[in-house]
């Protein structure tokens, strides 16, 4: 694996931690990584990403804190992209940001779909204890 | 030690025994014609768009072709094909692409060192376009400076590889090697899997036909298209074809590079050169830049200068520093080699009514980043076409300003690559800038202001307007001037007090 692009993470490293700063976006270019959040004190894994996905974008975009931590399950490989450099390229080419969009609304309709079963679920529960 | 390299390069028009008529070509001899043509062979829907003001728009059904499927022609394919389905619009896009990028050695090659910059690297993947692993032949961490008063040694600040050593085809003659897939057959792929069509036929002529651009192909076929697409690079004869038609086109002026290939093997590749890029500044005349890159089995040697010819190859690599690079301190019979050509001015007037020349064939940085060129080229051109139209003046408009940012970047790039020619020059200047560098690379704390310059001037990552404006810091300069001080008073540096890098 040392021949190839990027930066190695070995399992259970972790990638971006929730509530730093960050100013780089990432892509996996092989394995996997968890996404996880912290929920009342609680590490809760939210989301699962395989190599092709994207992530870190919202701290680059927003220029906030990153809002979870990813943590590398199994070996992984990744390489990150500057904010510097996107930001400077978005400023030249603005249709650079079409693919981060894209990877945008991708997530925005799988947090749609899964507030819906959510929902699904609970009322199911509260109709079942009545 | 180096072979004599007498293997042209094989031109599309040479390779098939087709000689190219050049009264076949009449390219932009009547461009009112062409914005009222009707010719046949294409969709011929040109309803007047909005935003183009010559009426000159993609609309379904539209025929596009691109002539040479080299980085720049797949990825305008592959924008160009994305950007229309966003839109909603339906097109034939036929990529003309006689190379089989399959094939090993100069047959399935398009001659080229095979660097991906970081800078690229990172737009591509931001562009949805991760090189795989079968591509990318090493990734790349660092630099290692090499000059008659020394070496150092310049990593990246991140530990991560973000520079890619690739095949333009499918490795060096009798390689075989059946594991990889070359860059260019990658972005190739890429494209057809966005919509475009591959055809594998060699593009002879660019003629009108009722106003249309026709492409002549070598076994005399004409085939009409609504807008041709210029991506031949600069070992075309079409671009001096088009020259003579005496409109407003003039290709680039080029220079000769020469490309090498040695096979070490994996294990002596590792242990000689690892995953570090090999720079030599080295007092030889007519030698701009030299570097060897380290790709699987293999090494690529590629020199850049005003007049790359046996003479400077041998006096380079029976240079100590080249030596050293090489298992038992001399380098092996190289196994594969070509003398492409290069731009070191950009073409005039690289548009007009339903032609677009880019990459190469248009504009390219200097010396560097070629492939970066392509993409910025080809994206340029890929929105201006999708977006706004492909009239002359929507070219002007859309297209020329990406080109002119470039162009104009180039002549800061001359300068930097002039003070770089004094530095081979100078020897007290190398002292100072390897002592400089080798006080930030192995240094506590120390900013790094000469290796960031170098970095990005081996790597072609930032543009050159950047590089200069960094070594015009008063930092910088009174940090040089001491170097150069006391480098050439021989006051130990970092590295020789044997201090390391926190």
């Amino acid at each position: 694996m040392n021949e190839e692009l990027g930066r190695v993470y070995q399992d259970g490293e972790i990638i971006i931690t929730e509530g730093e700063v960050g100013d780089c976006m990432y892509i996996i270019q092989q394995g996997t990584a968890d996404v996880i959040r912290m929920e009342e004190g609680r590490p809760t894994v939210v989301d699962t990403m395989e190599a092709g996905e994207l992530f870190g974008e919202m701290a680059i975009v927003e220029n906030t804190v990153r809002s979870s931590t990813v943590k590398a399950r199994g070996t992984v490989r990744a390489i990150t992209i500057d904010r510097k450099t996107f930001m400077r390229r978005i400023q030249e080419d603005p249709s650079l940001a079409m693919s981060v969009l894209e990877v945008l609304c991708h997530r925005v309709r799988n947090l749609d779909g899964n507030i819906a079963h959510l929902k699904q679920q609970l009322e199911s529960q509260r109709g079942g204890g009545v | 030690m180096v072979q004599k390299y007498n293997n042209k390069i094989s031109r599309p028009d040479e390779k098939d025994g087709n000689k190219v008529q050049p009264e076949a070509v009449r390219i932009l001899t009547d461009p009112d014609s062409w914005r009222t043509g009707t010719g046949s062979g294409s969709g011929h829907n040109n309803a007047p768009d909005p935003h183009s003001t010559d009426g000159l728009c993609l609309t379904d059904g539209n025929r596009v072709a691109v002539v040479g499927g080299g980085p720049a022609g797949t990825l305008f394919s592959r924008f160009l094909m994305r950007t229309l389905r966003r839109i909603g619009t339906h097109i034939e896009l036929d990529i003309f692409e006689p190379r089989n990028f399959n094939y090993c050695g100069p047959a399935g090659c398009n001659h080229c060192g095979g660097v991906v910059s970081e800078s690229l690297v990172q737009l591509l993947a931001a562009d949805g376009i991760i090189l795989p692993d079968e591509t990318v032949q090493r990734g790349i961490d660092s630099y290692v400076m090499h000059m008659d008063v020394g070496s150092v040694r310049i990593d990246t600040p991140l530990q991560e590889k973000r520079i890619a050593a690739v095949y333009r085809g499918h490795g060096p003659k009798k390689s075989e090697q059946s594991h990889i897939t070359g860059f260019d057959h990658y972005l190739l792929r890429e494209a057809v899997r966005a919509g475009a069509h591959h055809r594998p036929h060699m593009v002879t002529s660019v003629d009108f036909d009722s106003g249309h651009p026709q492409i002549k192909l070598a076994d005399g076929r004409k085939e009409s298209y609504d807008l041709v697409v210029v991506a031949s690079g600069l070992n075309s004869a079409l671009l001096g074809l088009v020259e003579q038609t005496g409109r407003g086109f003039s290709r680039p002026q080029m220079a000769k590079s020469f490309v090498a290939e040695f096979k070490l093997g994996a294990a002596a590749v590792e242990r000689h050169l690892g995953s570090s890029m090999n720079v030599f500044l080295l007092d030889l005349p007519h030698l701009q830049f030299a570097a060897l890159i380290p790709k699987g089995d293999y090494v690529t040697l590629v020199m850049l200068g005003d007049k790359v010819d046996e003479g400077l190859v041998n006096a380079f690599l029976n240079a100590e520093e080249v030596r050293r690079c090489f298992p038992d301190n001399r380098p092996p019979q190289n196994i594969c080699q070509c003398l492409p050509r290069l731009n070191v001015t950009h073409a005039r007037k690289p548009y007009a009514d339903r032609v677009v020349f880019i990459g190469d064939s248009g504009v390219a940085r200097l010396y560097k980043d070629g492939i970066g060129s392509a993409y910025r080229t080809a994206k340029a051109a890929a929105n201006c076409v999708a977006l706004y139209g492909y009239s002359e003046r929507n070219f002007k408009e859309h297209y020329w300003p990406a080109c002119r940012k470039i162009v104009f970047d180039n002549m800061i790039g001359k300068c930097v690559f002039g003070v770089c020619h004094l530095i081979q020059r100078l020897t007290f200047a190398r002292r100072g800038v390897l002592r400089m560098t080798e006080q930030e690379q192995y240094g506590a704390g120390v900013a790094p202001r000469m290796s960031s310059v170098l970095w990005d001037v081996f790597t072609g990552s930032a543009p050159y307007r950047e590089v200069l404006l960094r070594t015009l810091h008063p930092v910088f300069i009174s940090r040089l001037l001491w170097n150069l001080a006391a480098a050439n008073l021989r006051l130990p540096s970092a590295r020789k007090r044997g201090v390391t890098a926190s």
